[in-house]
């Protein structure tokens, strides 16, 4: 029989960031009381231990964090540190659980990050929706307690969906707009105002504080050998308790669900890894891991750990193709490519929802899919073909149904949101 | 040659160099101007137009540099080194030699910044060439108010012709359809459906999050 | 989640040139494509396609002039 607090501490052992409790941890106190202080560590000691964890991203890239504080402690210039809390994905909403609810964790490792690589300015890149002046008095209450090296400033983000790529933070901190720009030279090389720069997910960031505290190993107890620790997922749609759950790499897919309620239908279908990440069927999703390589051979990566379960209710091919047409709003318009393709594929999925599909009109989608990828100045159209393309696969049977004029949808209401926000009304400050 | 003859042969060279000087970089504004629009010419595709401007920039600075040199080394003609890059100092109708020197600071400046335009970056680049559509009255101004044969017919046909092919390019460039590509850059329409409103929930109101859509 | 970054790193897997693009700047108007027909194509729009962004030999003075030539500086061999 486990007692209570043991149930809690349990949970709070397999869940760290979440912890026993889901309440919010404002205060210094509380979040001290909850974690213990923050140890002081070299800058060698913090790479050493991001190494040691194999602590990677969770922006969606998966890139090992140690490399990237190698590469930005080794470039010339004196650095610059951003935490990254954009979250301009519509239906992923762990960073802002984060912020509002472990902001100190966040700003813990900030603070290491910047000792790693020796960096002088630091800034909290948040979504401007969020509650920015909370975040501001957090960080006085510690700057009172002299509990950070380094101050810290809150920049807000545009809330658009590119606005937390890496070279659109760059270059909304550079003064600019928040777009994304090419890629050379590398931001770690010259990032914000040419100087070295180290962009890195707030959810990392928490988790460079806990490794901090307990170490390497205690990290490495969970998740799998590649992918180590935990992740936190957003889990939505048709589940019981949609919202932010918290379960180690390489956990089943199922029982992530399972943390946010279980499904509350037979299933379609569920999207892994967000808007550009991929539909899984339904009996692929019941047997997959969520980790990178278990979702790689189905085409699909864990990405920021956004889970929808779409339910019987819904129309797996409307969604898609308003999340299409999502994406070709949410395109910065730089790009030639992604700017003429992504609409022309929003167009085709339209007609393949609203007019009789046909074969030629799926072929043209492959082949229009196929132009644009990997010809932009970001992975923006890359991702959109991936979630199209694993969308034409996944609904295969519900094209069918279109083509003879049905539908198996059944109510009205939208599962995946798609905000009205575009990207081109972004206020350009200057470039 | 007798002094007198050097004399007069610079002056003729002199002049002689500055209306070709006009003639090309008229030529070179209505090349740039094309090369701007993105279209070809009969016989010259877009690389070929935007060569030949370059090209035919570098020779309308080769004919200015004489036109500057023997003008300057002419004593007849009262004109000193420095007037030639700082504008209307000089002794012989400072306005219009100076709109000259003006013109010719400019080119120095469009020249010097289009070879190293991979160093100096487009920005830079962009805003200095913009400086073109000064350069060019200032040439014609110049040649007009300080040449000396400004009154005779084979001249005034000659600048008229000037005038008319800057004046037509001018106008063509400000016109509607002047951009060849502007369709592309400007991207593919979005199907109206797609910017309709639509009723959608927000991952905050999923999640009984406030403060995020 | 938002768009991936680049992964970020040293590693060049390639050696010798490579052609790259700089999508940002790129207005599709093609003066590369008529310098260097063998490795850059024109898609739907007229933007510029390459097969292989590996330069051979015998092609490298022709990709140093399309990137002299191209009008946005959008062009860039990477060595």
């Amino acid at each position: 029989m486990i007692a209570a607090e043991d149930r809690f501490k349990t949970a709070a052992a397999a869940t760290p960031l979440i912890g026993g409790s889901t309440a919010a941890q404002l205060s210094l106190d509380a979040h001290l009381a909850e974690h213990g202080s923050l140890p002081t560590l070299s800058a060698r000691d913090v790479v050493q231990f991001a190494k040691w964890a194999g602590l990677t991203g969770h922006g969606g890239a998966g890139f090992p964090l140690w490399r990237k504080l190698d590469a930005v402690a080794r470039s010339r210039g004196r650095a610059v540190v951003v935490g990254n809390g954009a979250e301009g994905e519509p239906a992923s909403g762990k960073d802002q659980w984060l912020l509002t609810h472990r902001p100190h964790l966040v700003l813990d490792g900030l603070q290491l990050a910047a000792q790693a690589v020796g960096g002088s300015d630091v800034f909290l890149y948040a979504n401007e929706l969020l509650p920015l002046r909370q975040l501001s008095r957090v960080i006085a209450e510690r700057d009172r307690a002299q509990m950070d090296s380094r101050s810290v400033e809150v920049v807000a983000a545009p809330d658009a969906f590119i606005s937390g790529e890496e070279s659109s933070v760059v270059s909304h901190l550079s003064g600019a707009v928040a777009l994304p720009r090419f890629k050379q030279p590398p931001v770690f090389e010259r990032g914000v105002r040419g100087r070295p720069t180290l962009v890195s997910n707030v959810e990392t960031l928490a988790h460079l504080a806990l490794i901090a505290r307990h170490g390497p190993d205690w990290f490495r107890r969970r998740g799998t050998s590649e992918q180590p620790g935990t992740m936190l997922f957003t889990v939505t749609g048709a589940v019981a308790n949609p919202g932010v759950v918290e379960a180690p790499h390489g956990a089943r897919l199922a029982d992530v669900i399972d943390l946010a309620g279980g499904a509350t239908s037979r299933l379609q279908a569920v999207l892994i890894g967000g808007y550009h990440g991929a539909w899984l069927s339904p009996d692929v999703a019941a047997r997959a891991r969520v980790s990178a390589a278990d979702l790689a051979p189905v085409g699909a990566s864990p990405g920021a750990g956004v889970v929808v379960a779409l339910g019987e209710h819904a129309c797996g091919l409307m969604e898609s193709s308003r999340v299409l047409g999502y994406l070709a709003r949410e395109a910065a318009g730089q790009c030639g490519p992604c700017l003429n393709g992504l609409p022309r594929i929003a167009e085709l999925s339209h007609a393949l929802v609203t007019r009789a599909a046909n074969p030629a009109a799926v072929a043209e989608l492959h082949r229009v899919a196929g132009l644009i990828e990997r010809r932009g100045a970001c992975h923006h159209p890359d991702g959109s073909v991936r979630f199209l393309r694993s969308a034409l696969r996944v609904f295969c049977a519900e094209l069918e149904l279109h083509h003879r004029g049905r539908c198996s949808r059944t109510t009205d209401d939208a599962v995946l949101p798609t905000p009205r926000r575009s990207v081109r009304d972004l206020p350009r400050t200057g470039s | 040659m007798t002094p007198a003859q050097i004399d007069t042969a610079l002056w003729d060279l002199g002049r002689a160099t500055g209306v070709i000087s006009l003639a090309l970089l008229t030529a070179v504004v209505a090349l740039g101007i094309v090369t701007r629009s993105g279209r070809p010419l009969p016989g010259l595709p877009r690389f070929a137009v935007s060569v030949v401007h370059r090209a035919a920039s570098l020779l309308a600075v080769t004919f200015l540099g004489v036109h500057i040199i023997t003008l300057t080394l002419d004593p007849q003609s009262q004109l000193r080194w420095i007037d030639s890059i700082i504008p209307f100092g000089s002794r012989f109708r400072p306005l219009w030699v100076g709109l000259g020197a003006a013109a010719f600071d400019l080119i120095v400046a469009l020249i010097v910044t289009s070879l190293l335009r991979h160093r100096v970056g487009r920005r830079i680049w962009r805003a200095i060439h913009w400086t073109a559509y000064a350069m060019w009255p200032f040439a014609m101004l110049h040649t007009v108010g300080s040449g000396t044969d400004a009154r005779a017919p084979w001249m005034v046909w000659f600048l008229i012709g000037c005038g008319v092919t800057a004046f037509v390019a001018f106008g063509w460039r400000i016109s509607d359809r002047f951009i060849d590509y502007a369709e592309r850059v400007a991207g593919t329409r979005i199907p109206s459906a797609f910017t309709r409103a639509d009723r959608t929930v927000t991952v905050g109101q999923l999640t009984g999050m406030r403060g995020q859509r | 989640m938002s768009p991936k970054s680049t992964k970020t790193g040293p590693s060049a897997r390639r050696t010798g040139p490579t052609l790259a693009i700089d999508w940002t700047a790129c207005d599709g108007r093609g003066l590369c494509a008529e310098l260097l027909p063998e490795l850059i194509k024109r898609d739907d729009w007229g933007f510029p396609l390459i097969a292989d962004d590996a330069v051979p030999a015998h092609l490298l003075a022709f990709a140093e002039r399309a990137v002299d030539v191209c009008p946005t500086l959008a062009l860039r061999l990477g060595r």
